[in-house]
């Protein structure tokens, strides 16, 4: 089977091997004489500009599993599929008025985390561990998606074997390597490797889009093949437009995803590390073609249901992959070693955000659990150490996820990632902005969205499973008499914003202690080079010297 | 973790504030791609695209439009 596939099983391993080397190497690149710190380890030392900023958060934000899901959602389900375009345009504005405004302040105290910002903005350290603990939960999933992305192309050049064990051993060795190299070279790994994988998609779809459609006959005929499909399946909420019961749907999911999306711990890692403000508002105006190419990228399904894709079958009998449409699409369409080069592309696609996404789980543990339960003195070198092994301990969950777990079960998980990640919004994005909420307050909330959001999820139903069948919730169930459905985070959000606001003026008019507010207005708008940053010389010296709270 | 310092703050030049007018136009890349009616149909077609995909795709323009136009207007006068 996979000797059929062996040009592009060379060309995909080359590549790989290439990037690895790149990852080893980063740990020199741009490194200052101390790599035991946890601003150089786990932000590149704060100090990434536009270009790098720009691949970073790039290559953070559109995975592997993006490059694979979108589409195959397309392939599936069709325009409900797309809500990943107007997804990634509103996220921009978001971060651009929001997220500047933590980097300040997390600039001016030395904040690593969202869950530092919340301890000090709160003074509660029991809300920023459930903020930590929230941002480890929800990130574990999306790490152990990225090895879907991968184990998709694998699964297409024939790379699979008769038990359990066989069939995961080329991605145990991959994330071996990642493992490796994130361990020695942190956030500076990924951010180098972040130029090989963008360039290596960009050139794949920018011939894809161009070469498949005079292929197949042009973008009419494409659409037309898709209408077709979908006019002949059963499931009413098909299609290449939306209907009356999936827009609420649409809007909702696009709007939740943005805003959970940028409170996800890895995006704000990528963020904090850039180094000035100017780098990101720049950034945020020019990360939007990235966008673009995921839009062309989700029409990848419509070009695989033109071109007769037939999916491979899943994992349980009877069931068919629809992750592997992508990879078979351009084993069929292309030359062997050209599919080669877009395997390697969607290969390394997952090593760039896994690597941020255990590096910001990593730094949550160390910040936020370590440092603040288990030893409050840990010098700088220690958090460091910590966080690497951590990292460690991240990725080889993740990758015992998809051996032992059904990786549907993942897929899952990341769906209800979403959901507890957008309880974090009151907390983190909000207070940026007021200390209007009361920090008990903020915990009742946060249990109130959560408990919400997991109820809701549990009654959704698909058609291969009773519970956590997806993430649009029907409204009838709430007694309203119509078949729309809505996305359960915004809903839950809601509802956990609701319950802070009640409870804040409770505790207010019972005038229970608040704490001390550890930020000062000025602090959201500081800008590198602000006099009360003191930047380099003094985390180098003795840490003793370091304010502790 | 790193307290309030005793000292007084300083108001330090290189200090953007990002009290401007000009932010409340990121709305319009937030709203409009939110709303169904704009692009929710078929025609007219672009290339061969329905309206659904292809207006969906110029709103990404939109976004960059107005994140350049907000950062070009706010962004720090005289030292950069």
């Amino acid at each position: 089977m996979w000797r059929d596939h062996l040009t592009e099983i060379i060309v995909f391993s080359l590549l790989f091997l290439l990037v690895s080397a790149m990852g080893f190497v980063a740990a020199r690149w741009r490194a200052p004489k101390d790599m035991a710190h946890l601003d150089e380890w786990g932000l590149g030392g704060r100090s990434f500009g536009g270009w790098i900023t720009w691949f970073l958060i790039g290559g953070d934000l559109y995975t592997a599993y993006t490059f694979v899901a979108v589409p195959a959602l397309m392939f599936g389900a069709g325009a409900a599929g797309f809500f990943a375009v107007p997804y990634t345009i509103v996220i921009y504005p978001l971060v651009f008025l929001v997220l500047v405004r933590l980097w300040s302040v997390s600039h001016r105290h030395g904040f690593v985390t969202p869950a530092d910002f919340v301890r000090n903005r709160f003074d509660s350290p029991v809300l920023a561990l459930l903020i930590a603990i929230t941002g480890i939960v929800a990130t574990m999933p999306y790490i152990a998606l990225q090895l879907i992305g991968i184990e998709a192309v694998l699964k297409t050049m024939g790379v699979t074997g008769d038990n359990a064990l066989a069939r995961h051993l080329p991605i145990i060795i991959a994330f071996a390597i990642l493992a490796a190299y994130t361990y020695q070279s942190g956030l500076r790994a990924p951010a180098l490797i972040a130029f090989v994988k963008d360039s290596l998609i960009y050139i794949v779809i920018l011939v894809a889009v161009i070469y498949l459609p005079y292929k197949l006959g042009g973008w009419g005929d494409i659409f037309a093949a898709a209408d077709a499909k979908f006019d002949a399946s059963p499931n009413p909420n098909d299609g290449i437009l939306l209907n009356g019961n999936n827009q609420l749907q649409y809007v909702t999911l696009a709007l939740g995803s943005a805003l959970a999306l940028f409170l996800y711990p890895h995006s704000i890692t990528g963020v904090l590390a850039s180094k000035n403000r100017d780098v990101i508002k720049r950034n945020m105006s020019a990360l939007p073609a990235y966008s673009l190419l995921l839009g062309l990228i989700a029409l990848l399904g419509y070009m695989a249901i033109a071109a007769g894709v037939k999916p491979l079958p899943g994992n349980s009998a009877g069931s068919v992959d629809n992750n592997t449409i992508v990879p078979l699409l351009f084993d069929q369409q292309f030359p062997d070693w050209f599919a080669g080069v877009a395997y390697a592309a969607i290969g390394i696609g997952a090593l760039v955000p896994a690597a941020i996404m255990s590096i910001a789980a990593a730094n949550l543990f160390t910040r936020n659990i370590y440092k603040e339960y288990l030893k409050r003195d840990a010098s700088p070198a220690q958090e460091a150490n910590v966080s690497k092994i951590t990292s460690l301990v991240v990725k080889v969950g993740a990758v015992a996820c998809i051996v032992f777990l059904d990786p549907q079960f993942s897929i899952d998980l990341q769906l209800i990632g979403g959901v507890i990640i957008l309880q974090t919004l009151p907390a983190v994005a909000l207070g940026l902005y007021t200390r209007w909420f009361h920090r008990t307050g903020l915990i009742v909330g946060w249990v109130a969205g959560m408990g919400l959001g997991m109820w809701m999820l549990y009654q959704v139903a698909s058609p291969t499973r009773k519970h956590f069948g997806g993430s649009a919730f029907p409204l009838s169930e709430f007694g309203f008499d119509t078949t729309r459905t809505i996305y359960v985070g915004i809903v839950a959000v809601a509802v956990n914003l609701a319950v802070a606001a009640l409870v804040t003026l409770a505790l207010r008019a019972a005038k229970v202690d608040e704490g001390v507010d550890g930020t000062e207005p000025d602090d959201y708008f500081a800008d590198e080079g602000d006099p009360r940053v003191t930047p380099g010389t003094d985390r180098d010296a003795d840490s003793a010297r370091e304010p502790v709270a | 973790m790193a307290a309030p310092e005793p000292e007084a703050p300083t108001t330090a030049p290189t200090r953007a504030k990002d009290h401007s007018p000009w932010n409340w136009l990121l709305f319009i890349p937030i709203v409009v791609p939110l709303i169904p009616v704009f692009f929710n149909g078929d025609s007219p077609r672009v290339f061969g695209f329905p309206r659904f995909y292809w207006l969906q795709l110029a709103f990404i323009l939109l976004g960059v439009g107005t994140t350049t136009l907000v950062y070009q207007m706010t962004k720090k006068r005289g030292d950069s």
